[in-house]
């Protein structure tokens, strides 16, 4: 039985995230404007800002994906149901699993949409749009899941908001560094498939790994 | 029941943890003032200056020992953890989270240390070295945790959450600590470097002294907390409120 839990979650959270569109174009807009803070502080000069260009990004992402997860399990816990869902018996894995995959398809995705127009504000190097979007594509649903994690932990908390930030970016670091490296490899003409590959192993392992931490911390919050 | 299995159960029991603490802490504090004032003494007067680096080498003395038990205390934090989200151990609870503290002023004295170390030899009080770095990012994940323990008003559920958030970054921090040593290697390789591939006797002697040392003086101080940790959490109980008394020792 606790196969079916997967899909039902999945469509429930999807309807709701459709339900609540303002709520989830916050953090988009958040992106924006972040990154568009950068030309003001820093100079319009395209010479600087192709040079900063996927450090920026890449951190207006986290900070963005950061602003989002907060709201994860929030409504959940306040409302009850992921009480329910904890006593149901369905596997609390699977059920970390699918918010982290709504989580990802309201927030994560629409990042990686947004990046062309964010290569352009930011005038970042030829060649170097396509592995912005791979990175993106493979490092967000990283930043998902092990912010999931935090977020799980937090979720019981009044203040969790602040606290989250101060868990989960430190996990980040690793993804951060693989993914402007593997653009920036691509912008300056050099290979950058081995930094592509370490973002999708660290994908495979934490989607293995983290379901689980977000089930023993889910349960934790709820005691 | 083996031996084994009874000094586990005897470890789990918030009375015998106390007053076995209380016989040891004493000796262990006391071992650590004796080694640390013979390491220092070593190290600080008797031990030459390095010919390249003149006397700032001596900081290495409190540097190294600092920064390896920084390390090792995060890894002990996070075995407590394990002992205390699987096996459901209560002392460890105390245990790991009373290492927190302990480990970030660790990690804080060695990224103090060497930024002061680095202002003589490399020139400048700060640079994004793989080593400096991933302490740097250490020193938050000690942050995260303790703020995760505090923000909690029970305090043992903050030891759990908090246990279970340092094992997600024991596992995460092999892959944080060489994805910095990839990423600084890339931008500037060699331009730090550790001078001289061997230490002479003279130099190695106090440092290890000095390693034996911090690692009593973790001792001493985590279950100083402890005990403390112990009597407040169980200020409601019958052998806490007779030793608060001074009923028995």
């Amino acid at each position: 039985m606790s196969g079916r839990v997967f899909l039902p979650l999945l469509r429930r959270d999807l309807l709701l995230a459709y339900r609540r569109r303002s709520e989830l174009l916050q953090p988009l807009v958040f992106l924006l404007v972040v990154v568009s803070l950068f030309p003001l502080g820093v100079g319009p000069g395209p010479q600087i800002l192709g040079r900063i260009a996927v450090g920026v990004i890449w951190i207006a992402a986290l900070l963005a994906t950061v602003l989002s997860l907060d709201a994860l399990f929030r409504s959940d816990y306040e409302d009850g149901s992921l009480e329910q869902l904890v006593v149901s018996g369905h596997s609390l894995a699977l059920v970390g699993l699918a918010k982290v995959c709504v989580h990802w398809l309201v927030a994560g995705l629409p990042i990686v949409l947004l990046s062309p127009l964010l290569a352009v504000w930011m005038n970042l190097g030829d060649g170097g749009l396509s592995i912005l979007v791979a990175s993106l594509l493979l490092g967000t649903p990283t930043l998902s899941l092990l912010g999931a994690i935090g977020s799980a932990l937090t979720v019981s908390l009044r203040r969790g908001g602040q606290l989250l930030s101060l868990l989960v970016f430190p996990l980040f670091v690793p993804i951060l560094i693989m993914a402007t490296s593997a653009v920036s490899s691509a912008v300056d003409g050099l290979p950058y498939n081995g930094q592509l590959g370490l973002l999708a192993a660290g994908l495979i392992a934490a989607v293995t790994l983290a379901p689980w931490a977000i089930a023993a911390a889910l349960k934790l919050s709820l005691e | 029941m083996s031996t084994a299995k009874r000094l586990f159960h005897q470890f789990g029991s918030p009375p015998w943890l106390f007053r076995f603490c209380g016989w040891v802490v004493p000796w262990l504090w006391g071992a650590f003032f004796v080694l640390a004032a013979w390491g220092l003494w070593w190290g600080l007067v008797k031990a030459p200056p390095d010919y390249l680096q003149g006397e700032s080498v001596r900081i290495m003395y409190v540097h190294v020992p600092s920064a390896w038990m920084s390390m090792m205390i995060y890894a002990l934090m996070a075995m407590f953890s394990i002992g205390a989200l699987v096996w459901h151990v209560r002392a460890a609870e105390v245990l790991a989270m009373a290492s927190a503290p302990i480990g970030a002023a660790f990690t804080l004295l060695a990224l103090v240390t060497g930024s002061l170390w680095g202002r003589p030899t490399w020139g400048t009080y700060w640079i994004w070295d793989a080593r400096l770095t991933s302490e740097l990012v250490l020193l938050f994940l000690y942050l995260g945790v303790m703020g995760l323990y505090n923000a909690f008003d029970e305090p043992r559920k903050g030891a759990r959450a908090a246990g279970l958030l340092s094992i997600v970054g024991l596992v995460n921090l092999p892959i944080i600590h060489y994805s910095v040593v990839w990423w600084n290697t890339l931008h500037q390789p060699g331009s730090v470097g550790v001078t001289g591939s061997s230490i002479h006797p003279d130099m190695l002697w106090p440092l290890l002294i000095m390693a034996l040392a911090t690692k009593f003086y973790y001792g001493a101080n985590l279950l100083t907390r402890t005990r403390v940790r112990l009597l407040e959490e169980n200020r409601n109980r019958r052998w806490a409120r007779d030793w608060i008394l001074g009923d028995s020792t």
